[in-house]
């Protein structure tokens, strides 16, 4: 028996989050067994079954990784130190 | 309670489907716990629950008719008292003649209720509109079942041969007039149906385990 993912959609328009998983014997009783194990209670605006085989995850290190590039990140480093010397070399400090 | 009177008044209308639903919904959820699978134990036991809840409410449409309570018309009836037809009662402790009972009875059930649709008493009508919108489920789980057991030759063979057991059990659970569009959606000619109004030996000793609770402090408030 297959593994199906199943993905819901809270409200109509939310993003799609991951529920859980089920197991089925095909695409049909996997839709039903959604419905059933997700929607019974009209919990969920919009349902997805998702074999779990067609899912490819990708292996880490990501390649953002192997390298130090910190610099590419916003939080690489701090303005607020740069900032306050500045203001005070033009003399526009508040606090 | 009096048995409900032998005319057809509005109220025995409705108790001929309320006790199939109630005594079905029953014998399905004797697979809660067993069933072949984790996934279908959940759809299988809801199904059985779905059942139970269409049962209460057409007791309790038939209640205010008759003056009593819906628990009352469930649980404190004699067994000769129930309008249910033979199918429902059977005990069915394997899976393809349970499925082929599920799928004989949702298509007869779904001729019925498109009849009550029809039904000039309007809470009655309203009602099997309402039934009819959660029995879309319960087709579709009968007929992915039947394919799934059809898929293979010895799924065939053993799920239609329970087919044919249950046929005449099948037939018997609509009114007359009715019985030409279930041979049609099944596939197999009339036979002499077994016929609603009397009972199996297997519908009493259900039903004394179903209303052991209920007689085991009678008159109680729960």
């Amino acid at each position: 028996m297959a593994v199906w993912e199943v993905f819901r959609q809270e409200r109509e328009g939310a993003p799609f989050q991951h529920g859980g998983a089920l197991e089925a014997p095909n695409e049909e009783f996997a839709r039903a067994y959604a419905i059933e194990l997700y929607g019974r209670r009209n919990e969920s605006a919009a349902l997805w079954v998702v074999p779990r085989e067609a899912i490819r995850e990708i292996d880490r290190p990501y390649v953002a990784e192997v390298f130090d590039r910190d610099y590419r990140r916003v939080d690489g480093y701090s303005l607020k130190v740069k900032l306050k010397e500045a203001r005070e070399r033009a003399g526009t400090v508040s606090d | 309670m009096s048995a409900p009177a032998r005319s057809r008044t509005e109220a025995d209308l409705v108790l001929a489907p309320a006790d199939d639903e109630l005594i079905l919904g029953w014998r399905d959820s004797e697979w809660t716990g067993i069933a072949p699978f984790l996934e279908e134990d959940v759809a299988f036991s809801s199904i059985a629950q779905g059942e139970i809840g269409h049962a209460r409410a057409l007791y309790e449409l038939a209640a205010a008719e008759l003056g009593t309570t819906a628990d009352e018309l469930a649980l404190d009836r004699a067994p000769d008292e129930y309008r249910c037809a033979p199918l429902v009662e059977l005990r069915l402790p394997d899976w393809e003649r349970t499925i082929a009972r599920h799928w004989l009875y949702e298509r007869a059930d779904a001729i019925r209720i498109e009849a009550l649709k029809d039904s000039p008493w309007n809470a009655l009508a309203g009602l099997a509109a309402k039934i009819d919108r959660e029995e879309v489920y319960h087709r579709m789980h009968a007929d992915m079942w039947a394919d799934r057991l059809r898929a293979t030759e010895e799924g065939s063979r053993r799920f239609e041969a329970a087919v044919d057991e249950l046929w005449p059990f099948a037939l018997g659970l609509l009114d007359e007039p009715l019985r030409g569009r279930l041979c049609e959606t099944v596939g197999r000619p009339a036979a002499a149906p077994v016929e609603r109004g009397s009972h199996t030996e297997e519908l009493r000793p259900l039903w004394e385990e179903m209303t052991m609770v209920r007689r085991s402090a009678p008159g109680a408030t729960w």
